[in-house]
């Protein structure tokens, strides 16, 4: 039983066509459950986030704020220089993370109004600044363009 | 003096570059060979002026010429040699100059030793590499010039990023721009195909070598990246679903169904359009990621401080590029005539299947990584997509796609019997089964999606070598027939085996690794042990050392088997002097089984540090596997067809070669 011209094209379009509707179905319901949003400490003040959310909070280190507790247990606040909020952290941190420098967390806040994170990520560069830190510190009107560009 | 020289040259290049985008092109369409032949000359004196571009910045490098900006930004007196000249592609201005040079040497390359090009093809194809080389020359010069000069000289620089100081990062991005690059050659083969009209069998045999050689680089130079984030970075991972990562994955994802759909456009002229459409995406994709990683819009463990000027510049030559070529792809392309016919199950039906399979796994991919741009764009809320995402979407396609290749090279041409193919397989399923079965009752059950994929590594590997047996026909024939017939096998057909066999390698490294990794996190004290994966490891003590450009905090780590010392290990922390940033040094002890990966943390209030211990089953599996799928493209590359000059004779006996 041969095919003609048309139906073989056909036949591979409509291949095409489930494939692409295969994977927009697994798209939209990833998207469901996987994604994570990004607060900086005012977003939590202000939308009024509920305890138990999972996000990524983001914003400078504050200075002389980290306290390292009971084995790996370390507390540090987040500041976006208006609102401020408490940060606990069980693990090792990465090697660029110091007081005053932008900082990316993702946990869950808690129901006292502390960020539990079980994730603090590590940049490649001191002066890079994740553009979410970046974006966050210009909302207060805070954003100081750093030291590389002022050397041009 | 050197300095100016390199920027002198570079300006140069560009005025050569533009000369070249137009007057071969000029010349192909008034069928003049003297306009044509311009090209020739052009491409290799470019080449050679980013030559010596590249060699003043490295100059400046080497003697720590601190007058120049860009080395000040980056180098150090105290730096090793390596580290000196590594860091001449180790920042934004000089790794723009490296790719330039890449493409330039391509170029010439074509140029050179392309004599067995139609005229007209070779001058259309150097005009539009030529154009690609005035877009980012241009931009080099106008946003990105490495030989500004500092008055007055500082007497020390700044010191290279001391992530970067490492012998693979040494040499990563040269491996990865070989990739990116590469495929600006299809690009350009692509677009002169679409000006001239014509696409041929003997214009896929150009443009398969080409894409060969991007896609092997690429593939090592993304495994490259990833084992050095494996060991450099201390967190015991090797791939993030990272932005940047992402993006070089999109272009190798592409380019693999671009190197198996000119397969098809070779052997039975057919595909051709689609062919040229994965040509143009290839090397967009690249541009984008070169785009993506440049701008640093996007948030990216790997993103380096950038400049949003530069970003803007190269998002216009991407919307040049990348649009201009769809549009020239919409005009020309429907009157590109169709070829050969086949059946659906046949080994084009095969190969069609794959490239849907690629294409829609870097759709998601694609959209997993734009997602967060767009969403921001439109309402603003900042979303990050990471593992789960993928997880979800991109390795589900990848397991049904993975679980194909074994019966692709079992179907004839034109039309295939499926269950034929099944039946030789019947070996391939077997070992799979038995390798499940191993699996359930070593680990005592263990999620089934990971037994599962074990036996997938198994059916890639042993079906990929089976299609060989069966080839050379062994148990089949008396060895000394099966030995003439494994001589006369062309060597693609080996690449083949050993590429696809270096994908199973793979999925057995990432499998075991992402289900059955142990990692222990523990405060130690010295002489405090810890048991892990059937090992003690006893921690020492730190002691520190000075290096030529850093100190190091090393932590002393001995692993022993019960009585028997297996290994001692030194991981560290490293502190730079220039600007005291501190790394961490992993140690690792690699057996064949796995990884011993040992992190030292902060040191606590008392005399214990954090320590963190890893036991990476399978581990080293995943780069062994990249690394046989980068021979087997290399053994392929040697196939006599593509050999230099071979495509001249190669066209008068194309219709033989289509038989076979």
């Amino acid at each position: 039983m041969a095919m003609t011209r048309k139906q073989r094209r056909l036949s591979v379009i409509a291949l095409a066509a489930g494939m692409l509707t295969l994977a927009t179905i697994l798209v939209l319901v990833a998207f469901e459950d996987t994604i994570v949003f990004f607060h900086s400490p005012s977003d939590v003040v202000e939308k009024k986030i509920t305890p138990g959310t999972r996000f990524r909070l983001g914003g400078l280190v504050d200075k002389g704020s980290v306290v390292r507790g009971q084995g790996k247990q370390v507390a540090f606040t987040v500041t976006d220089l208006k609102s401020k909020l408490k940060v606990t952290y069980d693990g090792v941190l990465p090697d660029l993370f110091r007081e005053g420098q932008g900082v990316v967390a993702e946990g869950v806040l808690g129901a006292t109004g502390i960020f539990a994170a079980d994730t603090v990520l590590a940049k490649h560069d001191e002066t890079y600044m994740p553009p979410e830190v970046a974006a966050a510190l210009k909302k207060q009107g805070m954003w100081k363009p750093d030291a590389k560009q002022k050397s041009k | 003096m050197i300095a100016e020289i390199g920027h002198f040259a570079l300006v140069l290049a560009f005025a050569l570059a533009c000369f070249q985008a137009a007057v071969p092109l000029l010349g192909a369409q008034r069928a003049d060979p003297v306009l044509m032949q311009t090209a020739v000359p052009a491409a290799q004196a470019q080449f050679i002026f980013v030559l010596v571009s590249f060699l003043a910045l490295m100059a400046a490098y080497v003697t720590s010429d601190f007058s120049v900006q860009n080395v000040w930004q980056n180098s150090h007196t105290l730096k090793p040699l390596i580290y000196k000249i590594s860091g001449v592609w180790g920042n934004h201005e000089g790794s723009m100059v490296l790719w330039i040079l890449i493409l330039t040497f391509f170029g010439a390359c074509v140029a050179t030793f392309g004599s067995g090009l139609p005229n007209g093809l070779r001058a259309r194809v150097l005009s539009v590499q030529a154009m690609i080389g005035v877009a980012f020359l241009l931009f080099i010069i106008l946003t990105s010039n490495p030989f500004i000069r500092l008055d007055p000289a500082p007497f020390e620089g700044r010191g290279l990023n001391p992530v970067l100081q490492d012998p693979a990062l040494a040499i990563h991005p040269p491996l990865l721009y070989i990739g990116y690059v590469g495929f600006s050659m299809a690009f350009s083969f692509a677009i002169a195909a679409l000006i001239e009209g014509k696409v041929d069998p003997a214009w896929a045999r150009w443009v398969r070598p080409w894409t060969l050689a991007a896609w092997m680089f690429l593939t090592v130079g993304i495994a490259m990246g990833s084992w050095w984030a494996y060991y450099e970075l201390g967190w015991g991972g090797w791939w993030f679903w990272d932005p940047v990562e992402n993006s070089s994955l999109m272009p190798w994802i592409i380019g693999t169904a671009l190197l198996h759909s000119a397969i098809v456009v070779e052997k039975r002229d057919a595909l051709k359009t689609w062919t040229i459409l994965l040509a143009i995406l290839a090397f967009s994709l690249s541009l984008i990621g070169t785009f993506l990683v440049r701008s640093g819009v996007l948030t990216s463990v790997h993103a380096f401080a950038v400049d949003p000027k530069r970003g803007v510049f190269i998002l216009g030559i991407l919307c040049i590029f990348i649009g201009g070529a769809l549009a020239l792809y919409a005009w020309r392309a429907p009157k590109l005539k169709g070829g050969g016919l086949f059946a659906p199950i046949s080994r084009e039906g095969g190969l069609v299947l794959n490239n849907l399979f690629l294409t829609t796994a870097c759709a998601t991919v694609f959209v997993g990584t734009l997602y967060p741009l767009v969403l921001e764009g439109i309402t603003g809320a900042k979303i990050s997509v990471g593992a789960p995402f993928f997880n979800a979407t991109f390795v589900p396609l990848f397991i049904v796609l993975l679980l194909l290749v074994p019966l692709g090279p079992f179907l004839p041409w034109k039309r295939a019997d499926i269950f034929a193919a099944c039946q030789r397989l019947m070996f391939a399923a077997v070992c799979a089964l038995i390798a499940m079965a191993a699996t359930y009752a070593w680990t005592k059950g263990g999620p089934v999606l990971a037994i599962f994929s074990i036996g997938l590594g198994f059916w890639l590997i042993v079906g990929a070598l089976s299609e060989l047996a069966f080839r050379i026909k062994m148990f089949k024939e008396p060895w000394g027939a099966v030995w003439r017939r494994a001589c006369h096998l062309p060597r693609s057909a080996y690449g083949m085996t050993l590429a696809h066999a270096g994908v199973g390698v793979m999925v057995l490294g990432i499998v075991a690794v992402s289900a059955w990794r142990i990692e222990k996190v523990e405060l130690m004290k010295p002489s405090d042990r810890l048991e892990i994966a059937g090992m003690q490891i006893e921690f020492i003590g730190v002691k520190p050392r000075q290096g030529p450009n850093y100190r190091d905090d090393v932590g002393i780590f001995k692993a022993w088997n019960g009585k028997q010392l297996i290994s001692t290990m030194e991981a560290a922390k490293r502190t730079f002097t220039a600007n005291r940033q501190q790394t961490t040094e992993a140690a690792i002890h690699t057996f064949w089984t796995g990884d011993l990966y040992v992190v030292l943390g902060d040191k606590q209030k008392d005399t214990s540090y954090a320590v963190r211990i890893y036991y990476n089953p399978l581990a080293p599996f995943i780069w062994f596997g990249a690394l046989i799928m980068f021979i087997g493209g290399l053994v392929s590359l040697s196939d006599r067809r593509y050999r230099v000059g071979a495509p001249r004779k190669a066209k008068a006996k194309i219709g033989k070669a289509a038989k076979a």
